[in-house]
């Protein structure tokens, strides 16, 4: 059926597991049988276990799981953790399941013997339900059964062979054995295709991975991948989308602080683009990412909102004193919260997780809060944000991560190695003058658009993120109650201004009235001169005339005599 | 289900119930049945039943029973269950499997 879809290559049968499938190009090879090993606890049993009930209801191929190791019912209760029902599976005749008990203590060995009766109860087995798929495990219990290695080897062969003809598709687990695979070397016999699990321990944090070791006659990814395990199955996180093809948008995304946005030259961050938020402790980095969360809930898109600190209930209450009233989004629907403990597992398995709830819930933002919560190996930290920046840029999501600083002012390591990741950085501080702490923001760098190089103030109120209009001095950005002494001093001075020009100009009208008396004053002494000159010139005139009357009298006089 | 039988009463205590399992009458297995009756006839004379189960046509037993290798001699009675594998051509392993000989060392 799929043998003839997929032309020439190699036939596939789909595991149904979520990326082993990507990384495989399709599945396990069809009607061969695989090898998966690893040491005790990797999650073989339930990686099988998947296989046969995936292969039962998602693609109708009924399956058969011989388990040489553990019982039919503890089976199917260790896999119920899974959320699979294989009881009714088993009722449906959908999966077979058989418990071969290998005990060698009570077997005495006489002469020859072969395993035939295990090729008869498989058989019957996989003739009873039709099945397609088959699985071994551990088949290596068997060597622990029996003395006879040789002839074991020789009917294990023959088995694998056998499977072969029966045109199943089989999983072989194995125990990972010293320098070699497989504790008893049957990677010798199977070896169509063979995968690696690995369950490491790092820093007291256990990490899942699985690597392809060989495919014959397919590509595969050859890298390690985590894999995650929990109650919704396995999940296998392939790394092939590395690429940088991601198509970009020019939607404008708003902050959820219209002050900030306007520190953006396009008016808030571009859609898909990730937003770096660093700051020092208390400086509001979950407000910022809660005021934006709730943006995006406000014009009805869906936000996923990775909790590493705090447990939603806890986020939800606090932000309501800050007026963000996140709980009507969770309760629409549209705001998602996935918390976690950071420690709870490795950095590959949050990136496993993370991966998974981005593609269940396909939210049009996501908020990492905060990303400096993962504890590891630099180098790792940054793998695993790349790898989900990636994924968020993959799928044109707008990805807001919060970073805790350890000090004022001086960008951390981890800030470091993330920005480069990040396509806007705005960096939360604080300025510490005058015996108080202030808030301080600025827009570090926003890529492909003109961005404020202010420093703004901003104050974490009652009704969210307020910025306030920067008082920049001589001595830098003025904050808090410096700011305020700034403004009162410049109130100062301007009623000082204004008081000073009311005085000169009452000064002039005075100097003006007074000058004006003076003149006022001239001039009546010049009438009064005038006067006293016209009066003067008068009695000089009567006096004058005076003269000549007497004169004349006295030469009248004069003549009158002679 | 090919059934042998050899003693009369099943009931009487110190009888051996056995059973063999084969797959066909492949050359081994017709070898496991003469053997077993060989050294039954030899030490259990009178006191035995053999029954033969050919899985082959009788698949489900194989899994209800444990049986992996064939043939498989299983001593059902006396309890407790013992199993012997192989074409019982070792007769002194057969009688220590089956309790008929006490185990001894360098045996």
């Amino acid at each position: 059926m799929r043998a003839s879809a997929a032309g020439k290559t190699l036939p596939k049968c789909p595991t149904g597991i979520k990326g082993l499938d990507d990384v495989t190009f399709g599945g396990l090879p069809a009607g061969r049988p695989s090898l998966l090993c690893g040491a005790a606890g990797c999650g073989k049993t339930l990686f099988a276990m998947t296989f046969l009930v995936n292969g039962a209801t998602l693609y109708g191929e009924p399956g058969v799981f011989m388990s040489f190791e553990e019982r039919s019912h503890d089976l199917i209760e260790n896999v119920a953790s899974l959320g699979y029902d294989v009881e009714m599976l088993v009722a449906d005749g959908r999966i077979a399941i058989d418990h071969v008990r290998v005990e060698s203590a009570e077997i005495e060995e006489s002469g020859d013997y072969d395993l035939e009766a295990l090729f008869v109860r498989l058989g019957y087995a996989i003739d009873r339900i039709g099945a397609k798929r088959v699985v071994l495990d551990t088949i290596e219990a068997l060597f622990s059964g029996f003395t006879d290695q040789a002839v074991l080897r020789a009917e294990l062969r023959r088995l694998f062979g056998w499977l072969k003809d029966k045109g199943v598709t089989a999983i072989i687990t194995g125990e990972r054995g010293e320098g070699q695979l497989t504790r008893y070397g049957i990677e010798e016999y199977v070896s169509d295709c063979v995968i690696l699990l690995d369950n490491r321990v790092l820093d007291q944090v256990t990490t899942r991975r699985l690597r392809v070791v060989k495919y014959r006659g397919s590509a595969h990814g050859t890298n390690e991948y985590p894999f995650l395990i929990d109650d919704q199955g396995i999940s296998v996180m392939p790394i092939t989308s590395a690429g940088l093809e991601h198509q970009t948008s020019s939607d404008v995304v708003p902050t959820g602080v219209a002050s900030l946005d306007a520190m953006f030259g396009i008016g808030g961050f571009y859609r898909g683009s990730s937003v770096l938020i660093s700051g020092l402790a208390g400086t509001g980095k979950s407000t910022f990412s809660a005021s934006f969360a709730d943006a995006v809930c406000k014009r009805g898109e869906k936000c996923l909102y990775f909790a590493f600190e705090e447990s939603p209930d806890q986020i939800v209450r606090n932000m309501r004193s800050a007026g963000i009233d996140l709980q009507q989004h969770r309760d629409s629907g549209l705001l998602k919260f996935e918390a976690a403990r950071p420690s709870l597992y490795g950095l590959e398995m949050h990136l496993a997780r993370m991966n998974r709830d981005i593609e269940d819930f396909d939210p049009n933002a996501v908020v990492v809060d905060p990303i400096s919560a993962f504890r590891g190996v630099q180098s790792e930290i940054h793998a695993t944000l790349l790898r989900l920046a990636d994924i968020c840029k993959g799928r044109g999501i707008t990805g807001i991560f919060t970073s805790l600083s350890l000090a004022a002012d001086h960008v951390t390591e981890s800030d470091r190695g993330v920005s480069s990741l990040m396509d806007s950085w705005i960096s939360l501080t604080d300025v510490e003058a005058s015996g108080e702490r202030n808030r301080v923001l600025y827009v570090l760098k926003s890529r492909g658009m003109k961005h404020s190089n202010q420093m703004r103030e901003y104050l974490l109120t009652d009704h969210g993120i307020h910025l306030i209009e920067p008082y920049v001095g001589a001595h830098g950005v003025l904050t808090g109650s410096a700011r305020l002494a700034q403004e009162a001093a410049e109130r100062d001075s301007a009623i000082e201004r204004t008081q000073a020009s009311a005085r000169r100009h009452r000064d002039l009208s005075r100097k003006r009235a007074t000058i004006e008396r003076q003149i006022a004053e001239m001039h009546a002494m010049l009438q009064a001169e005038e006067e006293e000159a016209a009066m003067v010139r008068e009695q000089e005139q009567v006096h004058e005339g005076v003269l000549t009357e007497d004169r004349v009298a006295m030469a009248a006089k004069r003549g009158a005599a002679a | 289900m090919t059934e042998t039988q050899i003693a009369d009463d099943p009931a009487i205590p110190g009888h051996y119930n056995l059973r063999l399992y084969v797959a066909g009458q492949t050359p081994k297995s017709l070898t496991a049945i003469a053997n077993l009756k060989g050294i039954c006839e030899d030490h259990l004379a009178g006191r035995y039943t053999i029954e033969v189960v050919d899985l082959l046509k009788n698949p489900q037993l194989a899994e209800g029973d444990q049986i992996l290798a064939v043939p498989t001699l299983v001593r059902r009675l006396p309890p407790p269950i013992k199993r012997v594998i192989g074409n019982l051509s070792d007769t002194e392993r057969v009688l220590v499997g089956l309790d008929i000989r006490p185990r001894e060392d360098g045996v």
